[in-house]
Order: structure tokens, then sequence, then C-alpha cells
């Protein structure tokens, strides 16, 4: 019986017998606690094993501070301190608040690799999908005992293909295809289950582009989604690991999926998501009416060197309207790099852009870019659920969408500015 | 080493319309009035009594009883008190057409047995599990015998791993 992706990277992981629904021990590759669950993993350590709370591996654990970063009140103080001693105490890494968003730290500084297991207190790890590795959010007590165990028990879950058919060029771009895959398949299709996404489209996406998708595979009720890589992104994948590593799985011809859909976007404009729900999606230019207060670029989904880049492209020629504010969060402290490097940051600033060090900002505990009651706020976050990114209402969309709202002041199909 | 094969009485848990009861979430097994207790052997006195026709259920609950419920039990959030209270209570299992994900994760850790039985609504209809009957299960085999009606019934049995971390007490006990 051939094996889909997600069984193949079980199956490297298990002794156990690798079928869907199957409750199997599953090996981890790697644990990462961030500030918000970390002190509870601590903490659970602690407690659970009094004689000796460290971990089964030091070099399989790690904590990256996100959430609130660096941080803007005492609670969260506090717990980063919780973890930073805890790291000294056992030789345990920390990436401070410095680092910036922890799925994205482990990708820029080589740490994922093809085929890993890794488990996080992040609901949005299945992100790691977009590097070819199986990642998963759990919570604090279940990351406790795989820091101290090295493995945990996993259901096996069955696999869905969405097929994607059509092509697309700018200014549509890889958040549309993912908010106009969400609009159809919703939250029901994918539950629960591996997705595997297949098309020719992907011969051009970038790690960027596989990155979005890939991260609001949790707002599709997914497990974890994978996309064909293309010569490129293994090649940015070369750049960042040290040393050779695996090629990345590909199911086999005879893998047993438990549904398939196929989605054509061909000729679809750029599309955005109003609350309450990331799948309430419909054209940009049908929600011309809604005027806009602010902009927000950045979250694990868009805040790569590539979505700064995309705003730049719509702002060049275009100033942003009187009275709105443009928030840009960089996801690490390489995207930042880059942007200063190259000269961006200062094409932006000059713009009025207000850019800050790479967290999760906005998205997380009203760090940076919150929102107050009855602002309209255009983001590229993930989650529009009410009082997610503050009181006001959250739109989703591209960071080209942001880009041309902020500058007309309502929602904008990025064609009319270009 | 705990027991592979235990009995119990069964409550289905069913509304006024007698009709068995589908997606009870976490608050109405737990309430979040009562999320600040700690202390296991406190919750039992909670459990289901925000679940209307069922509040008085740690009074009636006896030691090594089987709950009977609809699908999707345990929707909602991750409080490990909705799984605590009826180890709390001596409750033995939970068979259900399904559990809300966090639940059946909370549940295996906890090391306390949860089934799934697809067709177990016909078998009520048939008048084959009635309230209060005894049942045997044999959690390796997943073989259930009704005791009272002499009647036996398959369902999937727990995993190996469900059996590890049952057999240790919970997951922080097992190797
Ligand atoms: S940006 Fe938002 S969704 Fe992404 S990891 Fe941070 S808090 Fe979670």
């Amino acid at each position: 019986m051939g094996k889909t992706i997600i069984e193949k990277i079980f199956h490297a992981h298990s002794k156990d017998e690798i079928i869907p629904n199957n409750i199997i021990w599953l090996d981890m590759d790697l644990a990462t606690a961030r500030d918000f669950g970390g002190p509870n993993v601590v903490k659970n350590l602690r407690k659970y094993y009094p004689e000796d709370p460290s971990p089964l591996d030091k070099e399989r654990f790690v904590f990256t501070f996100d959430l609130v970063a660096p941080a803007k009140n005492k609670k969260y103080a506090n717990n980063q301190q919780i973890c930073r001693e805890y790291g000294k105490e056992f030789g345990v890494k920390v990436y401070d608040v410095d680092a910036g968003i922890g799925s994205h730290v482990i990708y820029d500084r080589g740490i994922i690799k093809p085929n890993m297991t890794v488990v996080g207190t992040d609901s949005h790890y299945n992100i790691l999908g977009a590097f070819g590795a199986f990642g998963q959010g759990m919570g604090d007590v279940d990351i406790a005992y795989i820091v101290k165990k090295g493995r945990t028990w996993f259901e096996v879950p069955e696999t869905v293909k969405v097929n994607i058919e059509g092509d697309f060029e700018f200014p549509v771009t890889a958040k549309d295809i993912t908010l106009y895959i969400l609009k159809q398949i919703k939250t029901t299709f994918a539950l629960g289950k591996a997705i595997e996404f297949y098309g020719d489209i992907f011969k051009k996406f970038t790690m960027a582009d596989r990155i979005t998708l890939c991260s609001m595979v949790t707002e599709m009720g997914g497990i974890v989604g994978f996309i064909p890589f293309n010569n490129k992104n293994i090649e940015e994948l070369k750049e960042r690991i040290e040393g050779d590593f695996e090629m990345p799985f590909t199911a086999d011809s005879d893998a047993r999926y438990n549904n398939e859909t196929t989605i054509d976007i061909t000729g679809i404009n750029s599309q955005v998501a109003a609350p309450p729900y990331p799948h309430n999606v419909s054209d940009a230019k049908d929600l011309h009416d809604i005027n806009v207060d602010s902009g927000f670029v950045g979250s694990c989904t868009n805040g790569r060197y590539e979505d700064f880049e995309a705003v730049y492209r719509i702002l060049e020629k275009n100033t942003i309207r009187k009275g709105i504010v443009l928030t840009m969060v960089p996801v690490t402290r390489e995207v930042l790099e880059q942007l200063l490097v190259t000269g961006l940051f200062m094409k932006l600033f000059a713009k009025g852009v207000v850019i800050s060090n790479p967290s999760c900002a906005g998205c997380a505990e009203g760090h940076i870019g919150i929102t107050g009651k009855g602002q309209v706020n255009i983001s590229t976050g993930n989650r529009n659920y009410p009082g997610k990114q503050g009181d006001g209402d959250t739109y989703l969309t591209s960071p080209v969408v942001v880009a041309a709202s902020v500058i007309t002041g309502r929602i904008t199909d990025p064609k009319e500015v270009l | 080493m705990r027991d592979k094969i235990f009995k119990g009485k069964v409550w289905i848990i069913r509304d006024n319309e007698k009709k068995i009861i589908d997606d009870i979430d976490t608050d109405q097994i737990f309430h979040n009035r009562y999320l600040t207790i700690t202390d296991i052997n406190e919750m039992g006195k909670y459990a289901f009594d925000n679940l209307e026709g069922w509040n008085d259920f740690s009074k009636k609950a006896e030691p090594g009883d089987i709950i009977i419920t609809g699908k999707n039990f345990g929707a909602g959030s991750s409080r490990q008190q909705a799984v605590d209270c009826f180890i709390s209570l001596g409750v033995n299992a939970i068979i259900s057409r399904s559990f809300g994900a966090i639940y059946k994760r909370n549940a295996i850790n906890s090391g306390f047995p949860i089934f799934v039985w697809d067709n177990m609504e016909e078998e009520i209809q048939k008048g084959n599990l009635n309230d209060r009957d005894e049942l045997e299960i044999n959690i390796e085999t997943g073989e259930i015998k009704n005791l009272t009606k002499n009647i036996s019934f398959k369902v999937p049995p727990l995993s190996r791993v469900q059996l590890d971390i049952y057999e240790a007490g919970n997951l922080f006990k097992s190797e």
C-alpha cells in the first residue's frame, strides 16, 4: 500500500503501524516553547520530574520569544524570565525577544529540515509543512512530556488532496489563492486531515508563498499542508541548512486519500476575508465601500521580505492617505536586516510606514498594531475573529491589497492604483 | 497493574425526549465557574452540573459506571477537569460516537479509557442496551458484554499507545 507524505514522515519516526486513525508513538525531532506556554512547560517539567527537570536532549528543545517581544508588561517579562532561567540551568537555547516569530526563526537559522517532526506551543505550527516538515501546536502538558521523553502519541490523520488549476499573476498573490481556497473548502473539507496541494502554480511558488498557504492550513482546520517543491525552494533550504539534508518525501502514486477536490483559480481577483471568519471571503472590489482606518502587514502568514517588497511595489508611485497608519512587522531579525541592507526600510519609512522589530505584533495579546472599538483594520494576518487584533474589525488580505487600501482609504483592488 | 477487563453500570446521557445528547461541550461537563479547582477529589461533584437534566449526576453516579453519550463529546475548551471530574467519581469509561479532538487527547493522557462505538444508537433502539445495565468491557479486545441482557458487542479496542498510558496511570508515568 502506497503512502501519503505525512504517512512517510510518521513511518520514519515510529515503530508502530502507520494506518490512518491508528494512534501511534511518534518520535519528535524538536520541541519549542514560546513566551506564552513556555513558562507552563517549565512548570510542568519541574512538577512532574522534580528529580530531574532537564530535557532529554537539550539540542532538541528551544525557546522562542515572539508573542510579546520585547515584553510590554510584567506578566510577559516574568514569563520570559522563567524560560531564560530554565534555559541557563539546563543549557537550552533561548531565541530571545530580538529574534522574531519562532516558526520563522527555526527556518531562517536552518534548524528546520524536510521530513522533521516538530511541536511547539503555537497553534500555527502546521506552517512547517511549507518546509516539508510535520509541525503541530500542542498544549504545555504535551510539550513538557515531549521535552522529557522525545516522543508523544498521535493519531495518524487521513490525507485529502487539493488540486489547483490555472495560473495567477501580480497583483494576485499567494495570499489571494490561500483565501480563495479557504472560501471553497471552508473548515470542513480538511478538518483533522493532512492536505497535499498539487498544481502547476507551485512551480513558481517562492518559499514566502509556500509559508503563506501552509500557515493558513490552521484556518482550514487541517493538521498540516504539503506542497511540491521546485528547484528554487530546495536552493533556499540549502542556503540555510548547514550540511546535507534529506530531500522532502513525496507521496506514492498508489497512496490512499480520504477525499480530493479541484479548485480553478483562473482569473480570480484579489481576495479579502471579512470578519468574523477567515473563510468569509469575497473579491476586494466587492468590498470597496468599506473605509479603513489602518493597515497591518506582518504575522507568520505575511511578514517576509517578499511581502515588504510587494507593498512597496504598490506604494512606490503613490502616497498613503492622510490619517491612515500602516504598520509593518518583519517576521525575523534576518528579514529586518535584509530590509536595512537593501534600503527598503528607508524607502518604506519615507512613505510614512511604521516598521517595528520582529514579533507576532498585533496578532498576539495586543502588542503592536492593536485596534480600538470601531476601527477598521486591513491586515495580512490569518485570523479575524472578534477581539483577535483588538476591538476593531479586521479584514484579512494580501500585502498588496493592504497597500492599495491605505492609499485610497477604503478596501481597494490593487488594479485600481497600479 | 490496572484491570484490562472491568465491569460497570451504564448511564445513557439523554435529554427529556429520551434522545441521546450530541455535542456536550466542556462547559456542560465542568463549568468554567469551577476552573479554579485543582484538587481532583473536589472535581467529581461538579461533573455534568451544567447539563440540563443531569445536574444531580454526582449524587447518582456509582464507582465503576460507564457513560454512553452522543457524538462530539467534550467539544470546546481544553480544560483537563472535564476528564478528571469523571475519574474523581470513579467512572470507568466513556463510550461515544465521537469525541472532541482536545478532549480525546486529555482523556488518553490521563489514562482514562474512551471508546468510539459507531452503531451504539441502533443497539439502544433495539433494546439491547438500557440504563443501569451491567457491562463488562475488555479494553484489549474491544468486547463489550451486556451481562444484564446476555448480549455481546464489539468496538475498536484501546490502541497499544492508549494501553501503555492506561497501564502506567497517565502520560507522565509512561516510559
Ligand atoms: S503571528 Fe499570530 S498566528 Fe502567527 S504565530 Fe504569531 S500569534 Fe500565532
